[in-house]
This record gives structure tokens, sequence and C-alpha cells, in this order.
């Protein structure tokens, strides 16, 4: 840590921190990632986590992933709401007997000393009523504040995991907002310079969460998105169909990840319409019954792949 | 005799599942020792966010041995018999059983069995792992790579080591040796996560406390909860201020530590312009801090006290200030929340409820709130309120549902409600109503007393009773899910502690006539005051009224006023306390018997007036004459709704009914005699029946 550059160092910098992070989990055996390049509400959508949780084999995996939540979005106005924001993810299957003890190192390694904080594990069952997936786990709070959901994976996509997957997610804004000791997510500084040289989160993403706000909330196209919705949910449904392969000695899919993106898509999609507030309660029940089903396909399908399935 | 000791180390486990896990665990191996014949002097059990715990003491080191005689088949039974008795006894060879000689039913075998106890420690090794296996955790998970092995260990969270130890106290325990998912029972477990991680090894449960208490572990949760309490009490009196108990915060608290350290941190004074409850719910439910009062005004100050698990290095600085932030960033939310909604008044958010479905088959919530003003505008004359103040009050009573705070403290319903309407500058009834036409919400709730609150409130259940009996969702059993037996009760107290005159059956029928649907409107006004009188008459039984008393006034039928009935049922126990009611009870009680047996013996009634020619004895015409006046003045007391005075006037009637008895015998040997003085019999009861049906009383 001493031989990081002070710019490069998590308490300094957000870019610091992010790095700090994927550099702990890459000494842990995690291959680092990058985002999936789809929009989606949390890093468990991304399928290195959804999917590869189900099956057998084993699997280590970090990443960034930028989560959109278009309800969440408040022009900008409020110092800690943001439609867009990002989530460090972390998978591990099965979960490492030691799990709890990686997570507070991986605390220590972006500044947060255990022996001055109060770091607690604070009950929190995980649903995802879209995903048909569950998990127990915690919050984890540091002085009071969640900084990070702890589950251990009992089912992902309808399917039970075997073996059960660790899956960690820390708050990158709300963390590094803590360890900088700023009030606002937008005075967070974003590259760790100083003076003319500084780069602030404000700077990086105020005027998208005014612009997406605006979006999400008065412009978005719903006939379009409505559209986009049957479209998304039909073309997954069409490349599930598609990729069982006929004969051969087992069953056998060939095309689970394009249609898993389909599945992203309508869930994303969704999301777009439920902010925009055209989804009256009842109707918002079997939408998410419907992105529910597409995931439960996909992972049937998923178990029945190469990386899915019992070797 | 030894001692147990158990250990179930395990990641946290939700702070809510404590107590009742540590119970679970006494309760299923204290009773898994007895069946097993081993009787213990003592268990006690514990646990922390991360352990649970046991300890059982005196248990005997054996079991005793077992000698038990089996009879068998009959000698020369059929050898199938003989068999299966072999089979089922251990026996080798039937020659092995001995012989029995019954004169009666011939001989039979009998087999001796003797069943040696075994070592408790085995017995233990046995049924542990059953107990862990079978654990009753309210939820329970898989982990790790044994996860994929079908049969795997399911626990709380995941379960690290377990401690199982047995022995006397003057020696060295044994470790019972038992596994569970390759978990080997041993004496290691760890202390606390921060302070003192390192194993620890532990032989009997007095070393197990002290060593953890070394090792910043507080066992039990007891003693976390008093140090908790304390230091709290401490920390907010040195301020000057006083701490806001809150029990199940405390519980929870108690079982989110270990090693409780408690630190006070403080707020801007600007947020104490939200309303107290409001601050009290932001930091106790999102942050589980205690709040704390100025003595002298009763006010919140702008402090609060949290608990952290630590003893931090910097004397807990840091961890202050985090939850500060913390604090200060929730207590905004609230402002901006409360300051929203006052912008908002409360009539303008009612079209909303037209888009919220109450219940699919009773409506929207917005035809709700009609049914519910126009009920309390009924109501409003009968309990003395002002009807345009209760039509009002029912108007506005739910809208905060639909605001900010509300949504996000829904245990504020209702208060809330009632800080807007102050704001927009209601009448203060019409405001304390929305409020108060939640309440009584249990029997220890406060009841209001504000007839606007009364009317509100009687409206709102008599809606929810009414619709729910429209559409057939009574309760049955155990199951009430829509809480329509505490509604009844929550009518029934408003009415008996307002003493508020109702007759209730045409208030049912009134709000079933407000019903989407109208179809069963017959039958069920009636049926529902039955259930009122059910939940009355637990209401009073729990109160102490003997439940023959309240059965006695409803066995008269017609009575749908139930204040008169609370008050009828006070007087009866009151005059049966006496020695007039006491006698007369019994005088009436000979008077049924006699008539019910000549009844049967006639197969007819005796019903009508006796005849005063055929009166040959004083007493007979003591008793005709005492009958009339009793009748007339109890009769006269009861429509006053005077009832202990019908109840003296009933003891007027005691000496003639006992001097009647003394002297006349009713069975005379002319049969006119006879007729004419059941007659009579039957005219005490029914001159008892003006306050009670005697014959449902008991004694």
């Amino acid at each position: 840590m001493d031989a990081l550059p002070a710019h490069m160092r998590p308490e300094r910098s957000f870019q610091g921190f992010i790095l700090a992070l994927q550099r702990f989990w890459a000494e842990q055996g995690c291959v680092i990632l990058q985002p999936y390049d789809m929009e989606m509400g949390a890093g468990t959508f991304h399928p290195a986590t959804t999917l590869r949780a189900l099956g057998p084999k084993r699997w280590n995996a970090a990443y960034v992933q930028p989560s959109r939540r278009p309800k969440d979005g408040r022009y900008g106005e409020n110092p800690n709401r943001l439609q867009h924001y990002y989530q460090f993810q972390v998978i591990m299957k099965p979960s490492p007997p030691n799990l709890q003890d990686l997570y507070l190192k991986s605390l220590a390694a972006i500044g947060i000393d255990s022996s001055v904080h109060d770091i607690r594990f604070v009950e929190d069952d995980w649903e995802s009523p879209t995903l048909g997936a569950w998990g127990l786990g915690w919050e984890c709070w540091c002085d009071g504040m969640e900084v990070s959901q702890f589950t251990y994976f009992q089912q992902v996509a309808g399917v039970e995991c075997a073996p059960v997957s660790g899956e960690l997610t820390y708050g990158l804004e709300r963390l590094a907002m803590y360890v900088q000791g700023v009030d606002r997510v937008y005075d967070l500084n974003f590259n760790g310079r100083d003076g003319a040289d500084k780069v602030t989160y404000g700077d990086v993403f105020l005027q998208a969460e005014q612009e997406y706000s605006r979006h999400n909330f008065e412009h978005a196209d719903t006939a379009m998105l409505f559209e986009q919705f049957k479209m998304a949910e039909d073309a997954c449904k069409k490349y599930l169909t598609a990729g069982w392969k006929e004969g051969g000695n087992q069953k056998e899919h060939l095309m689970a990840l394009p249609a898993y993106d389909q599945c992203i898509k309508a869930s994303h999609v969704f999301n777009l319409l439920d902010a925009r507030g055209v989804i009256s309660v009842t109707e918002r029940q079997s939408y998410i019954m419907r992105v529910r089903e597409l995931a439960k396909a996909c992972g049937e399908a998923w178990v029945h792949t190469e990386a899915g399935r019992a070797v | 005799m030894p001692d147990l000791l158990l250990e179930l180390f395990s990641e946290e486990i939700p702070a809510r599942m404590q107590a009742k896990a540590a119970d679970d665990l006494r309760r299923m191996v204290t009773d898994k020792l007895v069946a097993e014949g081993l009787v213990y002097e003592g268990a006690k059990a514990f646990a922390t966010p991360r352990r649970l715990a046991l300890t059982v003491h005196g248990v005997p080191t054996r079991q005793s041995d077992l000698k038990e005689e089996r009879r068998g088949p009959r000698v020369g039974g059929p050898d199938a018999a003989i068999q299966g008795f072999l089979k089922a006894t251990g026996l080798a060879r039937i020659e092995d059983a001995k012989i029995q000689t019954d004169p009666k039913k011939g001989d039979f075998y009998i087999a001796l069995i003797e069943k040696p106890g075994r070592a408790t420690i085995d017995v233990l090794a046995e049924i542990l792992p059953v107990i862990i296996r079978t654990f009753p955790w309210p939820k329970s998970m898989r982990w790790g790579a044994r996860s994929t092995k079908s049969g795997s260990l399911s626990w709380v969270r995941p379960l690290h080591s377990i401690i199982a130890t047995f022995g006397p106290e003057t020696e060295d325990p044994d470790v019972v040796k038992f596994s569970v998912d390759g978990i080997e029972a041993g004496q290691t477990t760890f202390g606390h996560r921060f302070m003192a991680p390192s194993a620890i090894s532990v032989r009997r449960f007095e070393d197990y406390e002290a060593k953890l208490k070394t090792a910043k572990v507080v066992l039990d949760p007891q003693a976390r909860k008093d140090i908790i309490l304390a230091d709290a009490k401490e920390l907010a009196f040195a301020q000057g201020f006083e701490l806001v108990e809150d029990q199940v915060l405390l519980d929870e608290v108690a079982g989110l530590v270990e090693w409780p350290v408690v630190l006070m941190g403080s707020f801007d004074q600007e947020y104490l312009t939200i309303p107290d409850e409001v601050i009290r719910a932001t930091i106790r439910n999102n942050q589980k801090c205690f709040v704390v009062r100025d003595p002298k005004t009763g006010k919140l100050a702008n402090k609060f006290i949290l608990t952290a698990n630590i003893e931090a290095t910097d004397g807990g600085k840091v961890i202050v200030a985090g939850n500060e932030r913390v604090i200060r960033a929730r207590l905004s939310d609230a402002k901006f929340f409360y300051e929203t909604d006052l912008k908002t008044k409360l009539e303008d958010r009612l079209p909303k409820f037209k888009q919220i479905v109450f219940h699919e088959m009773l409506g929207t919530q917005a035809e709700r709130i009609n049914r519910i003003e126009r009920l309390a505008a009924e109501i409003a004359p009968l309990v003395g309120a002002d009807v345009a103040k209760a039509r009002r009050a029912a108007h506005l009573a739910k809208a905060d549902l639909l605001t900010e705070v509300v949504g996000e403290f829904p245990e504020l319903q209702g208060l809330m409600g009632k800080y807007y309407a102050q704001a927009q500058g209601e009448d203060d009834s019409v405001a304390a109503a929305s409020e108060d036409h939640y309440k009584p919400q249990g029997p220890t709730d406060r009841v209001p007393s504000d007839p606007v609150s009364a009317a509100v409130a009687l409206a709102d259940k008599l809606d929810t009773l009414a619709g729910f009996w429209a559409i057939d969702e009574k309760p049955t059993g155990s199951k009430d899910p829509y809480a329509l037996r505490r509604a009844a009760l929550g009518a029934i107290r408003l009415i008996v502690d307002n003493t508020l005159r109702l007759p209730i059956l045409n208030v049912a029928k009134s709000a079933l006539a407000g019903l989407p649907d109208k179809s069963n409107a017959e039958e069920l006004p009636g049926d529902l005051l039955s259930f009122f009188a059910d939940r009355l008459k637990v209401q009073l039984r729990d109160q102490g009224a003997r439940h023959d008393l309240v059965d006695a006034v409803f066995s008269l039928g017609g009575q749908d006023d139930l204040l008169l009935v609370v008050r009828r049922v006070e007087a009866l126990g009151k005059f049966l306390d006496t020695d007039d009611g006491k006698n007369l009870l019994a005088g009436t009680k000979r008077a049924s018997n006699i008539l019910s047996i000549e009844e049967k013996r006639d197969k007819r009634t005796f019903d009508g007036a006796p005849d005063a020619g055929l009166y040959a004895l004083a007493e007979e015409k003591a008793l005709a004459k005492a009958i009339d006046q009793v009748k007339s003045e109890a009769g006269a007391a009861v429509q006053k709704e005077d009832f202990a005075a019908a109840m003296s006037a009933m003891a007027k009637l005691r000496p003639a009914v006992d001097a009647f008895f003394d002297k006349v015998k009713v069975n005379d040997d002319e049969p006119k005699v006879r007729e004419n003085r059941l007659k009579l019999l039957n005219e005490i009861r029914a001159a008892t029946r003006a306050v009670a049906d005697f014959s449902k009383i008991e004694g």
C-alpha cells in the first residue's frame, strides 16, 4: 500500500478505491472481469453471477458493475441518491469457509481499520423476485452505515445452488464517501488529484444524473418501451427454444447466454416503465412474474451448457 | 454428578432468533436426556451473535440398567407367533423363555429382557448430532463445498465449530465424540471477532464463561442488556438527560454485540423541528440507537445512544462520528419527507385512494372511506359527537397513509395524520381522530374518549366487520387474518368504557347496507351480533366476571345494547354475592327443578297465571303477593335501567320463597291445587327473568 502514489490511495481517490478492491480480490484468486455491456439494476444480474452461480463448477470472480435504478434518480439534487451508480461484486463458488474474514480484510485494504471502526453483520435476507433467487446473509455495517451486502445464495433463477456461492456487493460511492469523508456524492474526488487536476464524481456524473432523471421520469418513450419489453421477452423465449440441441446422449443447450441477455433487457425496460409510473400495482406483479419466468428458463438452459453442467 | 457443556459457534445469528434458539437448544437436549432416563439437576442456555451455548449440570454418568418382563404367545401357539416373539425380544431359542402358568388362559411364555444402562457420554454422542441436524431455525441455509451433497447440514448461518464436553467437576471432562457434516466436536472456541479472535481451549462451563469474558465476550444476553441499559442511563444522566427506554430495541441491540460499548452522539438542533416520534422512529428503526429526552420538558434532546461491539483504540471517536453522519443523513431525509408532506393538504391526497384496492371484493380505499364517513355521521348523534366534525374526521382519517413519512414508518400511521391535520388548522377533535380512530388496538390500549374519535373508530371497525362478514371471511379457530376479533373487542371497549348507548344491530344493518354486495344482508346482522356477544363474553371473563352470568343475561334474548348487558352482569354478580341473592338463586333453582320433573311427568308446561281462589295456605298467598310486587318493582327498575334496584326488589322475593318451600307441599293430592302450585313456581322463574335467566347460573 505504501508503494502507491498518493493519488491512487483508496482514501484519496474513487478510482484508487476501486483498484484497491480489484487488487485485493485478484489476490484471492478471483478473475477480475470488466462490467457487463448491458444496462442492469444490480451487479447480481451480470451473467458472471446469475448464471455462473449455477452448476457444480468452481467460479471466483470480481468486477465493477454500473447499476441503473431509474426510479432512484433525483435530478442530481440528492446528496446520495443516484439512478446510475457502481457496485463492486464478488462471487465465490463454493463459498470459502473464511469468506467473512476475506471480506473484513478487503475492508482493511480500502482503509477501514477494524480496531477503530464498529463493523457488524446485521441480518438481511436477500431475495430477488425478478431473478427467482434468494439467499441468507447480512447487510454489513460500518459505524452504523450499511456498506455491503453479504449473501449465501441458496437459489438462483429457480435452481437450487449446489454448491452454494458467497456473494459480496459493495456500494462503492457510499463506501468511498465514508472513506474520503465527504457528505455529497458529487464531491467525491474521482482521480485523487488536487487543484486544477482534480476531477470530482460530479464532474463525471452530475450532468448525466440530471439528464437521465428527465428521461426516466418524464420523457422515456413508453410506447417504445412496452414494445421493447415484448420484443425482449419473445426473443428470449425464441432463443431458448432454438438453443436446445436435438439428439445426443444428454440434454444440451447451446444459447443460454444470448437468451439471458434478453432477460436482462426485459428487466431494465420494466424498471424504466415503472419509473415512468405507467405500470399499475396489479400489473407490476405480473411484469415481475414474466421476467422471473424468463430468468428461470435461462437458468434451466444454463445448467445444460458446458459451463453450467456437471462434468 | 457430571456436567455437559455444549457450544455451537457460527457466523452471525440474527438477533431476533437468538432467544428462542437458546430456549430450543435447552429444551431439545434436556427432553432427550429425560427420555433416555437421564434426569438432570439444572440447565441453562445462552446466545450471542456468534454462538449458542448450553450447560446441563448434575447428569448421571450412566443410565440405570433396565429389567423388563415381556409376555409372549401361548405355549404351543402358532409358530409364526413364537418366531415373532423371539425376534421382538432378541431371545435365541424359545427354550430361553420362562413359562408362566395361568389357570384360566393356560401357559404362556415370558421373556426376561435385561438392558444394561449405557454411559451418558455415549448417549450424548448419539443425541447431540440429531438435535443439531433437526434444529428448528425459522430459516436455515447451506454453505460451502459440502452443500453439493444431499443431506448436508442446514444451519442459520455457516456453523464453524462445536464444543461438547462431559464430566465431573473434579476431573478433566471428556469430549463427547461426534461430528456433524465434517465438524468434529472438541473443546475449542474463539473470542471476540476483533478484540480476541484466537482459539480458546475450555473444559467446562465455569472456565468457558470466564475465558470468554477475558476474550471480550459476555455470554449471557441478560448481562449484556444490563450493561447496555445501565451505561445508557448513566451517559444520558451525566448530560442532564433521561434515556427513553425501549425494551424491544434493547433486546435487539443485545443480540447484535458480544461486547457492548455504549457511546453517545448528537445531531443538529435543527432536526428537533421534526416530531419526536419521527426522530425516534428514524433513529431506532434504521440505526438501532436509543434517543434521550429532557426530563423537564419531556421533549427529545439532540442526542442519541449507540451500542458498539468494540472498545475502539481511539475511545470510539471515529465510531461516534460515523454514526452521527448516518443519523444526520437519515434525519435530513425524514425532515425532507415531513416538510414535503406538510405542503399537501390531507384532502388533496384522497383522489389517489380511488386507485388503491382495499380488498378485491370490498372495493377501493376511496369507497371504504366514503362508507366510514357515512357511518360515522350516523353514529355521531348516538355517541354525542358533532355530526359535521365526525364526517370531516372520517373524511381525513386515512389520508396520512399516502404521506412520505408514513410510507417510510408505517407504525406512525394515524399519529402523522393528527400532526398534519393540526398543521392545516383542523378542529382539535377532528385532528385527534386521525390517530385515535385506530384505537383501541388491544385489551390494554387506550380507549379514545372524545366523541368524534369514538364515532369514527366505531364506524371504521363496524365497516371492517360488516365487510368481511358479508364476503364470508369470518375468523375461524386460530385464523383471523383481518384481525376481526380485535376489531369487535375494540368496538366493545369503545362502547363500554365510554358508556355509550348504541343499538348495535341497527348500526350493523346500516354498515352492511353500504357494502358493494348486499346479497346476504338478511341473516348477517344477527350473526354479527352473536359474534359481538361472544367477544363480550371473552372480555368480561377476562375481567373476572363469571361466564355463566354473561350467559344468563344473553339468554334473555334481544340484548343488542352491550352497555346494558354489562351493567346487568355487574348488578347480578353483586346480588349473587349477598345472602339474599344466594338464597333466592337456591329457591329459584329448586322451583325450576321441581317444575322440570313435573313437566316431564305430566308432559305439559305450567304456564299461565295461578288461580288466587285455589290458594289454601298463607305462604302461598304471601308468595303470590311477593311475586306481583317484585314483578312490578323489578320491571319498573329495569325500565329505568337501574339494575341494582331491580336486584334489591328481587331480594324481597326471598323470604316468601323460603317460607313457601318450608311450609307448602307442592305435589298436593288434589290435582287442581298441585297444578296451581306448580303455576306459582313457574311465576317465580318468570319473575326472575326480569333480570336474568337464573337457570343458566351455576351453583
